[in-house]
């Protein structure tokens, strides 16, 4: 087998050296009745060629985003990303190496994280950040956990227009711990009013901006109203390269920011790997979860970088740690670090910019078709749809002709009579006027 | 004019006096020193090429932003520069053992990464229609057939994000079977030499840890393990026990320990940390488990990518299968249907929710599946049995010398020495594993697990030659000797030939510093008046 390095003879010479005859007399403290004799009931090993050629098989039957004109958003989104990052994450140095416990032999790793935590600190416009978390969603959870360590309350109030999964994801969690969580109902329109859901009791409030439906939220007034009630505002994104252009949430008096990082320098994946990013006020450092690297100097003097704060992690404090994580998203936040050092705060601007203005012309030729509308009034790259029929069948009509054109609302919000009619429909960097015309055109058809 | 014919010297020169000099850079040839990149970093150019979109009016409200974003850019060239000169400074698999015990670093393939980036695989979108991602469902289903087959159980939860997400997965399914029937137990029992994120897992749930200590040779006594069952009677929600576990000792008595689980109305959770000691030879499903992450980024060999993307997925037995969280593969009479919310449950079916958005780690699927196909049940098995067999030949070719906290036996994956061979030399774990670093190895996994005094943890894989295996005995008995002779120096400051010396982590954590501030600009003092 091509990746075992031991020949029999190897193996022969070493079980002498070992004082066994066969391997199995190693394995003697399995219990007789559980050891397996013969192989497991499943294929024997493959050449390289025919895994490859086994699994480009299975991959042809998929429609590659970049295949097709492609509008597809809802919490993750097609952008594209230099070669180099891909070249640079695949080296062996940093593709095969663990976490850095051992930091004078994995200073590679810790430079780029703490890269990666200033990255995110000046784009959430935060104190801190962390080293990332699993995704934005799962971070979502994890940030409601640190508002009630931080308030000692365990009452969140999550907005209408909080990515539905992300929503999923928190009460899920937080019922298991014990905790209550208020979700108010699906708002397409931005119409909720959260300012009167917060109270003495209230954890914290969690709000997306850009929200599950495209439209910008303003924050302040909600930060505003949970702090005169002691609580937090978690401020949520799932388009991070929206932070180019809009007011960051760290402005807007957030005390916890958490998002999906995937738009930069990260592929789309079919859902992951992605990147979680988490930052917060310097004061609640101590109550974050999730690996932190800082700056340090070595015996010599010389600045060198460190994992920190290690007290609030499970592997020293177990049972009493912030969190239960381990696993970060160390090589997507390094794709992350080396497109955000390609754009730099500039380049992200004019980027986000130009997505902008992809959604904003997109917008206006959707308009023009009779029976269709957009809710939103001001958004980034993406928006609602209303459309004169169902959107899940829309968009399966679409697909047919050759255009992904969107997420039914219905896909994620099922069976809510008011959200069926809804398309969410996100348009990046990537989309030409050759694709939008070819989308406009047939929707046209699909609606006639 | 005449030619110069001095001719380039072709042979060293006497060299003199060997010493070292301080360079003008700080640099050793290729040993480059590389500031932040926000150093050397501008705001006034930019790494990729965008037009300036044509005129439009925008329709962000009075949501602009309203500060420039400050962060600084490097040019393509040199942020290959800044990357590559960083990445010199890391340690990987790629170039040396990397025997961190508990951690599974094994050969990573790079076929995997090659069909990973499949436009198939890698650019489509989780939210497309799924008639448009047919393969990437094929593609979970095959994944969890191979996984289910592997453990003997009877369905997979695909999405959690690595292990102990996976962990925190398999501790909800059991909350839920247990709320589902009525009861609402408060006790986790778990040993003492447990993988920390079990007793966070069981904590963050709202359960109280109970601890249950090792017996004489490492492992767990069901005597022990009834003990705390009727002092907590009633009440015992499950246990979270490794295996082979954090000792590298496969828990022998493993079936009386989940029957006098079950007995008590309790569950068996299995950390699957330690799984590739064992594909191929034993199936967690005939050891009474009812639910067991496993890491892909360990026995599947993701990559561990500096600490992570992981994957976690949870096998689950016949009790637990109903509480599979969302989404979930759907195979009956109607064939194979992907199911992603509560509208489409059918009969049976109580997800308790929902780990993560969209469907889990795709790419680590992708990885996982090419490193199964290219093994086959015969390669798995073989890799289970090198790996033991590597692990055993390094128990053998030091336990002379180093001191086995469980007497000679035999290990599994992982072998565990303790630092009692260190005692009286002024050598700690920590100067020894440092001085491992200027031999050319990353050290073994320290100070874990906690059930023995300087733990020391190494877990070579399947990945090692024999002759790297001999060499690396070669070097540690050679340190353990240096050490034996009191030759402190060579541990005392190490490494020596790092790219750092010791960082102080004392203050790293006194006064954190967390992210690069752009130095405030030097103040112009005023002349002084004469």
């Amino acid at each position: 087998m091509r990746y075992l390095p031991l020949s029999d003879a190897d193996r022969a010479d070493m079980r002498a050296r070992v004082g066994v005859s066969d391997i199995d007399e190693i394995f003697v403290d399995i219990p007789k009745s559980a050891r397996l004799d013969g192989l497991l009931d499943l294929p024997k090993r493959q050449s390289e060629f025919g895994v490859e050629r086994d699994m480009s098989r299975m991959a042809l039957k998929n429609v590659p985003a970049s295949a097709v004109p492609f509008f597809v958003g809802a919490g993750a989104y097609k952008h594209h990303v230099p070669a180099s990052v891909d070249h640079l994450i695949q080296r062996s140095e940093f593709l095969t190496s663990y976490t850095p416990y051992q930091p004078e032999i994995t200073q590679g790793t810790l430079q780029y994280l703490f890269e990666f935590q200033t990255q995110v600190a000046a784009l959430t416009a935060m104190d801190v950040a962390n080293a990332s978390m699993y995704d934005g969603s799962t971070g979502t959870a994890e940030a409601v956990l640190m508002a009630h360590r931080v308030t000692k309350r365990n009452k969140a109030v999550l907005s209408g227009g909080l990515h539905p999964q992300y929503r999923e994801v928190v009460e899920g969690l937080t019922a298991m711990a014990g905790d209550t969580v208020e979700s108010l109902p699906a708002d397409p329109n931005a119409t909720e009013d959260i300012l009167s859901q917060i109270d003495d009791e209230t954890s914290c409030v969690v709000v997306q901006s850009p929200s599950f439906y495209g439209q910008l939220i303003d924050l302040k007034p909600i930060a505003e109203k949970a702090h005169a009630h002691g609580a937090l505002l978690i401020a949520v994104f799932t388009e991070v390269m929206s932070l180019g252009l809009i007011e960051p949430p760290g402005a807007q008096g957030a005390d916890i920011v958490v998002g999906e990082g995937q738009s930069i320098g990260n592929g789309l994946n079919f859902g992951g790997p992605y990147v979680g990013l988490f930052a917060t006020r310097q004061k609640y450092i101590r109550q974050m979860p999730g690996r932190l690297c800082g700056e340090t100097v070595d015996a010599n003097g010389k600045r060198g970088f460190v994992l920190t704060l290690s007290t609030r992690e499970q592997h020293i404090r177990r049972d009493k740690a912030t969190s239960n994580i381990c696993t970060n998203s160390g090589l997507c936040c390094l794709a992350f670090t080396v497109h955000m050092t390609l754009l730099g705060g500039k380049g992200l601007e004019k980027l986000a910019k130009i997505n902008h203005a992809h959604a904003v012309k997109l917008k206006a030729m959707l308009e023009e078709l009779p029976g269709v509308s957009v809710i939103n009034d001001a958004f980034f790259n993406e928006f609602t749809v209303k459309l004169p029929m169902e959107a899940t069948a829309v968009v399966e009509a679409l697909a047919r002709r050759g255009i992904l054109g969107g997420v039914p609302v219905a896909r994620l919000e099922p069976g809510k009579a008011e959200l069926e009619n809804l398309l969410l429909v996100a348009s990046s960097e990537v989309n030409s006027d050759e694709d939008r015309d070819a989308f406009v055109a047939a929707l046209k058809e699909v609606l006639a | 004019m005449s030619m110069n014919n001095q001719g380039r010297p072709s042979a060293p020169a006497d060299r003199g006096e060997m010493t070292e000099h301080p360079t003008f850079t700080g640099n050793k040839a290729l040993q480059m020193e590389e500031p932040l990149l926000f150093e050397t970093g501008r705001t006034d150019i930019c790494g990729v090429d965008l037009d300036e979109p044509e005129d439009f009016v925008p329709a962000l409200g009075a949501h602009a932003r309203k500060v420039e974003l400050d962060l600084p850019a490097l040019t393509e060239p040199e942020t290959m520069r800044h990357f590559v000169r960083l990445s010199s400074k890391n340690y990987a698999i790629d170039a040396g053992l990397y025997p961190l015990g508990s951690c599974t670093m094994k050969h990573n393939p790079r076929l995997n990464e090659k069909m990973a980036r499949l436009p198939g695989f890698g650019d489509i979108h989780p939210l497309q229609p799924l008639s448009t991602v047919s393969g990437a469902i094929d593609l979970i289903d095959e994944l969890a057939h191979w996984l289910v087959t592997m453990t003997g159980m009877s369905a997979v939860a695909m999405s959690p994000k690595a292990g102990a997400h996976g962990e925190l997965c398999g501790m909800m399914a059991i909350k839920a079977a247990h709320s589902a029937a009525g009861r609402d137990p408060k006790v986790v029992l778990v040993p003492e030499s447990a993988h920390g994120t079990n007793p966070a897992t069981a904590a963050l749930l709202g359960y109280k840890v109970v601890s249950i200590e090792a017996r004489e040779d490492g492992t767990v006594d069901p005597a022990a393990v009834k003990a705390r069952i009727a002092e907590h009677e009633g009440d015992i929600a499950g246990i979270m026990l490794t295996n082979p576990n954090t000792c590298g000792l496969f828990e022998r008595d493993i079936i009386a320990i989940a029957d006098a689980i079950h007995e008590a109305n309790g569950y068996f959770y299995c950390d699957g940390a330690n799984f590739n000691a064992i594909v191929g030879k034993a199936r967690p499903g005939d050891l009474g488990v009812d639910a067991m992450h496993i890491n892909l980024h360990k026995t599947f060999s993701t990559p561990h990518g500096g600490g992570g993307p992981g994957s976690g997925p949870v096998v689950l037995s016949d009790r637990l299968a109903p509480f599979a969280p969302l989404p979930f593969l759907r195979k009956d009479g109607g064939g194979t249907t992907w199911v992603e919310s509560e509208t489409e449950l059918k009969d049976g079916e109580k997800p308790f929710g929902r780990m993560t958005a969209f469907h889990g780690q795709m790419g680590m699927y992708v990885r996982a599946l090419a490193y199964m196909k290219s093994h086959g049940a015969d390669g798995l098995r073989q890799a289970s049995e090198d790996a033991v067999l590597n692990a055993n030949y390094v128990r053998v070719g030091l336990e002379d010398l180093m001191s086995l906290p469980f007497g000679s036996r035999w290990c599994m994956h992982e072998v565990l020495f303790d630092d009692s061979f260190l005692k009286d030399t002024g050598v700690s774990t920590l100067d020894f594993a440092k001085a491992m670093i200027d031999e050319g190895y990353h050290p073994m996994t320290m100070y874990f697990p906690l059930v023995v005094h300087g733990a020391m943890l190494i877990e070579p894989t399947e990945s090692e030659s024999r002759s790297a295996l001999d060499l690396f005995i070669a070097t540690m008995r050679d340190l353990v000797m240096s050490a034996t002779k009191g030759e402190t120096d060579r541990f005392k400051g190490a490494p020596f030939h790092a790219p750092r010396a010791r960082l102080d982590e004392t203050r790293a954590a006194r006064k954190p510093v967390l992210k690069w501030e752009r130095p405030e600009p030097r103040k112009v003092q005023p002349e002084a008046a004469e």
